[in-house]
């Protein structure tokens, strides 16, 4: 993938992999692509089974969006894999909750947290 | 500011075009102090409305558009969405909350805006879907399992 189309940054630790949202809003369709071909890309290309997902700098995030992450949770299980949310804002959360998604993630407060739980 | 505003505009099938109308009317409620949760609230209700009219609705084609009415003011903000779709049944769409339905893409959007809003209406066809929110005025919540 061009580097100029990577909305996702990617960091090791240890054998964890951090991934962390680059915009602010994850909303544009285009841009959701993008996200999911590089997030799947950890799992059905880079075969990498610790995920953490830093939400630190998303403010908002749509539907489409949350369709992405179901699909990449689906393929690390699938996988025999663990993934992980962390830094999720309030109003944030509050779209997980109401979906119900909160009870499919395991979602950590911080990074930090979420790394002493693999 | 105190007066009513109010503009309608028709846009092609193009969910760019339709991030450019939710930015203008964001900024509206910035203007009028609209406090921040009604403004996250709103601008994702819009963007889940606006992909449901040009994705599901008019299914992308370049010859269909999306009409956007729109009606602020210091108290209430209302719009008004319609697309050239065939429309569709709400009670047709599955509970995205049921374990059998996660992986399902659809529900969600229409989920989350009813939570959000103080009113979602569809007209009977079901083409055209109507948002309001109210001014520092909580929605009455689903039923949400938080921590």
């Amino acid at each position: 993938m061009a580097a100029g189309h990577r909305r996702v940054d990617i960091e090791e630790v240890s054998d964890v992999t951090i991934a962390k949202f680059i915009d602010k809003k994850i909303l544009d369709e285009g841009n959701i692509q993008i996200i999911g071909t590089q997030l799947f890309g950890l799992v059905d290309e880079d075969g990498r089974k610790k995920i953490v997902l830093d939400f630190s700098n998303v403010e908002y995030l749509s539907s489409a969006a949350l369709g992405k992450l179901i699909t990449l949770d689906k393929k690390v299980k699938k996988a025999k894999g663990k993934l992980k949310l962390c830094s999720i804002r309030p109003d944030i959360y509050e779209v997980f909750a109401i979906t119900r998604l909160n009870q499919l993630f395991d979602i950590a407060e911080t990074q930090e947290a979420a790394l002493e739980g693999f | 500011m105190s007066s009513d505003e109010y503009f309608e505009v028709t846009i092609p099938s193009d969910t760019s075009e339709g991030q450019a109308v939710q930015v203008q009317i964001v900024e509206a409620l910035e203007v009028r102090e609209y406090p921040e949760r009604d403004v996250f609230g709103v601008r994702l209700a819009l963007e889940e409305a606006l992909v449901n009219a040009i994705k599901h609705g008019n299914r992308m084609s370049p010859d269909k558009s999306v009409e956007i009415k729109c009606w602020i003011n210091d108290e209430r903000v209302r719009v008004e969405i319609q697309d050239e779709g065939p429309g569709f049944n709400r009670s047709d769409v599955p509970d995205p909350t049921l374990l059998e339905n996660l992986e399902r893409p659809c529900g969600r959007g229409i989920m989350l805006m009813g939570a959000f809003m103080n009113l979602i209406e569809y007209n009977e066809q079901g083409n055209k879907v109507t948002l309001e929110k109210i001014k520092g005025v909580a929605p009455e919540q689903p039923d949400t399992e938080g921590e």
